[in-house]
């Protein structure tokens, strides 16, 4: 076993509301991040999930809470490239990764072509999922297993949009991939 | 969420040592399901063990001419690996089916068989639940019970095993290979996973630090004639209410091989290895079907809510086995 990682203090109830578990105690861990090709170095507590480091420690508040329990999809982000819900992950496990978030997928000025094929087919609405989708969209497009719309409606199962933009998430995307999405938008 | 204390394994030995001497720590890797049961207060462990640092992730060929899994092999990696989708579909098919994309890029497949159930009373720290809390009673039994078992059941709990790579694994005949203090064993997958009887708190047979290394598919890939069918309430991204891992081995029409597992209708991947082997010898016919379905199902029990599982599951078990026998391999 490696050294120099949290000891914790076993048992207390994080819904204490006198305990800040996001806040490093004495017996923090020391992992190394990159985000968005930052490097940071950071204290962390083992129970913090990527999530609450990305919002709550690092400001990077495109990655959206929503279920916090891996079944909305809205917190996706990019660890080593590939999607991962940000909220069952601990950070601490993450020394050494790479990490993409929304805020991270633009080149200089230019929105990342997922980004922008989204904003051409208006593939959202009140938006809460969208960086979720667009980092999930990403992740499908280098993973290389989408080759039909039904194929990413099926490999984009796990983000949910409550206001039912998918028409337009699925036909954004198909643009992004280059397959013509059949209703002369691109 | 409890507090806990984080450490790191850096080889097997290790990991297991501080495990076995540790009551209160847990094994973590892809965290997709002990992640979200710690959240719930479900799962309180003291302390985590990471082990995805263990050299558990490679996929090869065994001497025998099967195909060993690393533990920690993501359960997407294993779906996609060029030999899975040749010579074992069953397993890819199965393993697509199941969880979104995110999840299993980050599921490993030791941790895709220790999953817990998604009852809804075991994970809802409120209602008595003899497999959260032994002997505080079940909440399925008499409550709402539309997901629950109808084989295997006992009175102390109905709740079913969720994983779909597990009911192609079962049908497979795939061989779990673990690591513990005293040495390495290899169970079954058939027989890793229990029933529940009076100890529905133990899901299976590994003892607290003993660790998954493997998963050993034998040469049969029962490749030229399987099906995995699942049925679920929507088309992607939820359990199975019944799922089906069927194969089949044909000399022209006659069955050589038959091969039934169930998920989503009992404690662990189902099969009835007596009502396959009476079908040796037969004619590959939706007649016999049939009667696979209704002899698998003979002692099935509904609740209430689930009894429509086993008309299901009759229907499905044919459906997966026709599909089988037409889907020769080009």
């Amino acid at each position: 076993m490696s050294d120099g990682h949290a000891t914790g203090v076993p048992g207390d109830r994080m819904d204490d509301s006198s305990i800040d578990p996001l806040t490093p105690g004495p017996d923090a861990s020391r992992i190394t991040i990159t985000v968005n090709g930052i490097q940071r170095e950071l204290e962390v507590m083992p129970w913090v999930t990527l999530l609450d480091l990305l919002r709550e420690r690092l400001q990077l508040t495109g990655t959206k809470k929503g279920c916090d329990h891996g079944q909305c999809g809205a917190c996706t982000v990019l660890v080593g490239g590939q999607r991962v819900n940000a909220c069952l992950t601990l950070a601490v496990m993450k020394d050494g990764a790479t990490v993409t978030t929304v805020e991270g997928l633009s080149v200089d000025a230019e929105l990342h072509p997922v980004q922008q094929a989204f904003v051409r087919h208006d593939a959202f609405q009140c938006g809460y999922c969208t960086p979720g989708q667009i980092c999930s969209a990403v992740g499908l497009l280098g993973e290389g297993h989408a080759r039909t719309a039904d194929d990413i409606r099926e490999l984009m199962s796990g983000n949910i949009c409550r206001c039912g933009a998918y028409p337009n998430i699925v036909a954004a995307i198909q643009d992004a991939m280059g397959l013509d999405d059949g209703r002369g938008t691109r | 969420m409890n507090a806990f204390s984080y450490t790191r394994a850096t080889d097997v030995s290790s990991a297991v040592g501080a495990a076995a001497a540790d009551a209160t720590a847990a094994f973590i890797a892809g965290g997709t399901n002990l992640v979200d049961l710690m959240k719930e207060n479900v799962a309180r462990p003291a302390r985590l063990i990471d082990i995805t640092r263990l050299p558990l992730t490679r996929i090869e060929e065994t001497a025998t001419g099967g195909l060993r899994l690393g533990a920690l092999v993501t359960n997407a990696a294993t779906a996609y690996h060029a030999l899975v989708e040749r010579r074992y579909p069953l397993l890819a098919q199965a393993i697509l089916s199941g969880a979104s994309p995110q999840l299993r890029n980050m599921a490993t497949n030791g941790g895709n068989l220790l999953q817990r159930t998604r009852c809804y009373y075991f994970y809802d720290t409120a209602a008595p639940c003899n497999k959260r809390q032994p002997g505080s009673g079940c909440s399925a039994i008499e409550g709402y019970n539309r997901v629950h078992a109808v084989l295997g059941t006992s009175e102390h709990c109905i709740a079913v095993h969720p994983s779909d790579m597990c009911v192609a694994l079962a049908a497979l005949d795939a061989v779990v290979q673990i690591t513990g203090t005293t040495g390495e064993r290899a169970v079954p997958l058939v027989e890793f996973h229990r029933l529940p009887g009076d100890t529905p708190q133990v899901d299976h047979v590994l003892r607290q630090g003993e660790i998954i290394t493997a998963i050993e598919l034998p040469p049969n890939g029962c490749a030229d004639h399987c099906s995995y069918l699942k049925i679920r309430d929507r088309q992607s991204y939820a359990f199975a209410l019944v799922s089906v891992a069927a194969a089949l081995e044909l000399d022209g029409d006659t069955i050589v091989d038959l091969r039934v597992a169930l998920g989503g209708v009992a404690h662990k991947p189902w099969r009835d290895r007596e009502v396959e082997a009476g079908m040796i010898g037969r004619p590959a016919t939706v007649e016999h079907f049939r009667q696979v379905a209704a002899d698998v199902m003979r002692h099935a029990r509904g609740r209430g809510h689930n009894t429509f599982k086993i008309e299901l599951a009759t229907r499905a078990i044919v459906r997966a086995l026709t599909t089988a026998r037409q889907a020769r391999r080009a």
